[in-house]
């Protein structure tokens, strides 16, 4: 496991466009090494367990704007957990209010990054968490 | 001394001031990476030539502006988008707004209603009311607009794949409070070609969907002459990380591509020209975005007089919307971003801009809330009447640098535009994905200046320090999905469904046919269709579209 890549899925749960958030950490991760697979816009909970599970990932991370991520998160994290996946880490980004983000760790959403958070910060996290998590 | 050249002031003056000090920066830059001089001169226009290059204010090529006084005869519409929750709450907003003295509406709608969903659909969950109000049918406008009689006001709806089905129903809203099309005034967005490259609310492929556009241009020429009908847009394009040049060379050659489609379709340019319009970001770099905004005014002009020989002088003018970029707003510190908004406002309206839109300060976390709508509405105020800026058309015309960088920014958006009429077109241009990866490959180099310091942002990466959180953000409650659910579930419970099931089938056959599809949608909105189910039939007939590009 430290030996291979890290595999990320990054995905946009919901309806919303805007993607540039998650092209440019699509990139950093990329070029950081990491295994990137990036879903596109306009994907349902199911596309992105599916996807997930399909690419084998360590990591999914979501990027929503809409302000649906407290009716959209959920579904993805039991459809992880339903298949046996609950030890992929799960982050997420974009315009989510802070009043939220315990709600969405409580679910099982090990980050949150807002706007104006280095890529850098991400990569570190993801890098720290995977070594851990192997370690073990 | 009189003939002393830049270059001998260099040596003398600049050289040995070097010398003794370095500049803060190795280099100074525009957003596309072109070096800026320490000084502009005279030298720097060379062929600079006053009529040619800028012309008075409301003449060709329109430089100066598109009227001859612009701001000292009215000032720009002050246009906030606005939207949220269901229809009753949006109201409520509006009717503020206009009472603290906004002139004009801009319509937010939900995601659902800008994907052809109505609020039931299973791929609605989550996204009703969210990022702007559920509109489903006819009802839902007539709640939205209760109080504001439609030959008062003029509204701006930012509607692009599902715009033909709102305009009707602002048709027959106007119908049914007795104002007559020939009376209504505003703006349907209709800009589908920007959603492919950059905003992501796409339905049909292009084909289908340039007809539907230019559906709308021909059916306005006649029924609705003084509405606009496209806002052709370079704001989602920049928001997605283009630079300026990037911003109006992509936006102008959308526009070329709708006007070669209307023409394709057997229209005369001028018949439709005139009711284009176009919608611009204001960034953060003040002179650029001024020379922009008058770059893409001359560029324009040229296009629509030597392209396409329009000889109708409105033809030619580049009339637009701005709104300061919301990608600017940063979540620490927010009480900073009223200030960022100031400038880009000011920028915006130095570089002629015909409405505005100020962003709210607490927009990195969630759609305004009204103290903070207040600000951003005062902040228009205060330039238009405290600070002398409307007074007088094009103040920085003729400034050295302003020229230069306008004739710069100029020269790279047409070469944007040769590129893409060699790709074969915007449409061919975005099927290869060329504008998608440009923007990418921008707005990662974009991101990768903040983090390697060589840009600013104050609060995120310099002059760091703790702030207070905000309060009071606008939040939309999980009851709206539900309410709105009910009322849709009414409506159709109400309505006389063998007229709705005759309207759809008439829409039906009308998109298999050539003809203009305006008056089958109005039938169908008249009869209370819901927007899903007129969507149903189209994207049956049409198809639909996934990304061009993803990554």
């Amino acid at each position: 496991m430290n030996k291979s890549r890290i595999r990320v899925l990054l995905a946009k749960p919901g309806l919303d466009g805007h993607d540039r958030g998650a092209k440019v950490v699509a990139r950093a991760l990329r070029d950081a090494g990491m295994e990137v697979i990036y879903t596109g816009i306009r994907q349902t909970p199911e596309m992105i367990v599916e996807a997930a599970i399909q690419e084998d990932v360590n990591v999914v991370g979501l990027s929503i704007l809409s302000g649906a991520h407290l009716e959209l998160f959920p579904p993805i994290i039991e459809g992880l957990r339903k298949k046996g996946r609950e030890d992929a880490l799960v982050i997420a980004g974009g315009i989510i209010p802070e009043d939220d983000i315990p709600t969405l760790q409580q679910m099982g959403v090990k980050a949150v990054f807002g706007p104006g958070i280095s890529t850098e910060d991400i990569i570190s996290f993801i890098q720290k968490e995977i070594t851990q998590h192997s370690a073990c | 001394m009189a003939n002393k050249t830049k270059q001998e002031w260099r040596e003398t003056t600049l050289a040995p001031a070097l010398k003794r000090a370095a500049e803060r920066q190795e280099k100074f830059e525009t957003s596309s990476g072109v070096e800026i001089d320490t000084v502009y001169t005279p030298e720097d226009l060379p062929d600079f030539d006053y009529i040619r290059d800028l012309g008075y204010p409301g003449e060709y090529p329109f430089t100066r502006g598109v009227q001859s006084n612009m701001y000292r005869g009215r000032i720009w519409t002050i246009r906030q988008y606005a939207g949220f929750g269901t229809a009753e709450e949006t109201n409520q907003r509006y009717l503020y707004l206009l009472e603290q003295g906004q002139t004009g509406l801009s319509i937010a709608f939900d995601l659902p209603t800008q994907i052809g969903y109505d609020s039931d659909h299973p791929l609605a969950r989550g996204e009703v009311g969210k990022v702007g109000v559920a509109i489903d049918s006819l009802r839902d406008m007539e709640i939205l607009f209760q109080g504001i009689p439609l030959d008062k006001v003029s509204t701006s709806m930012t509607i692009n794949a599902t715009a033909p089905i709102l305009l009707a129903m602002y048709i027959a809203l106007g119908k049914k409070q007795g104002v007559k099309p020939t009376e209504l005034n505003g703006t349907t967005q209709n800009d589908i070609l920007k959603e492919y490259i950059a905003r992501g609310t796409h339905i049909f492929p292009p084909r289908p969907s340039m007809r539907l556009a230019t559906d709308i241009f021909a059916y306005c020429a006649k029924q609705v002459p003084r509405w606009n009908t496209i806002s052709i847009s370079g704001y989602h394009i920049r928001e997605a990380g283009s630079t300026a040049a990037q911003e109006i060379g992509f936006t102008l050659a959308n526009g070329i591509a709708y006007v070669q489609a209307a023409i394709d379709a057997g229209l005369d340019v001028d018949t439709f020209a005139p009711r284009l319009s176009f919608f611009f970001n204001s960034h953060i770099n003040f002179f650029e975005e001024i020379a922009k905004f008058r770059a893409a005014r001359r560029l324009w002009a040229k296009i629509m007089r030597e392209r396409f020989g329009a000889k109708d002088s409105r033809s030619w003018m580049l009339r637009f919307h701005s709104q300061t970029a919301g990608c600017s707003l940063t979540a620490p510190q927010p009480h900073n971003n009223i200030v960022r908004t100031a400038i880009e406002a000011l920028a915006a309206t130095l570089g002629g801009t015909q409405s505005l839109h100020t962003n709210s300060f607490d927009e990195a976390y969630a759609p305004p809330s009204e103290e903070a709508v207040t600000i951003a509405v005062r902040t228009q105020q205060i330039l238009a009447y405290e600070n002398g800026i409307a007074d007088v058309v094009d103040p920085l015309g003729g400034s050295y640098y302003i020229e230069h960088l306008t004739d710069s920014l100029e020269k790279e958006a047409g070469e944007y535009i040769t590129k893409i009429d060699n790709l074969g077109g915007a449409v061919a241009a975005i099927e290869q994905g060329y504008q998608q990866r440009e923007i990418q490959d921008s707005s990662y180099r974009y991101q990768k200046e903040i983090e390697g310091g060589k840009r600013t942002v104050v609060g995120v990466n310099k002059f760091v320090s703790p702030y207070p959180k905000i309060v009071g953000l606008l939040r939309v409650k999980p009851e709206v999905e539900k309410r709105q659910k009910e009322r849709t579930a009414q409506v159709r419970k109400d309505r006389n469904n063998s007229n709705v099931h005759k309207a759809l089938k008439r829409l039906e056959d009308v998109a298999r046919s050539k003809d203009n599809t305006m008056p089958a949608f109005l039938e169908c909105v008249e009869a209370y269709a819901t927007l899903g189910e007129i969507c149903d039939v189209l994207r049956k007939i049409f198809s639909t579209q996934k990304e061009f590009l993803v990554f």
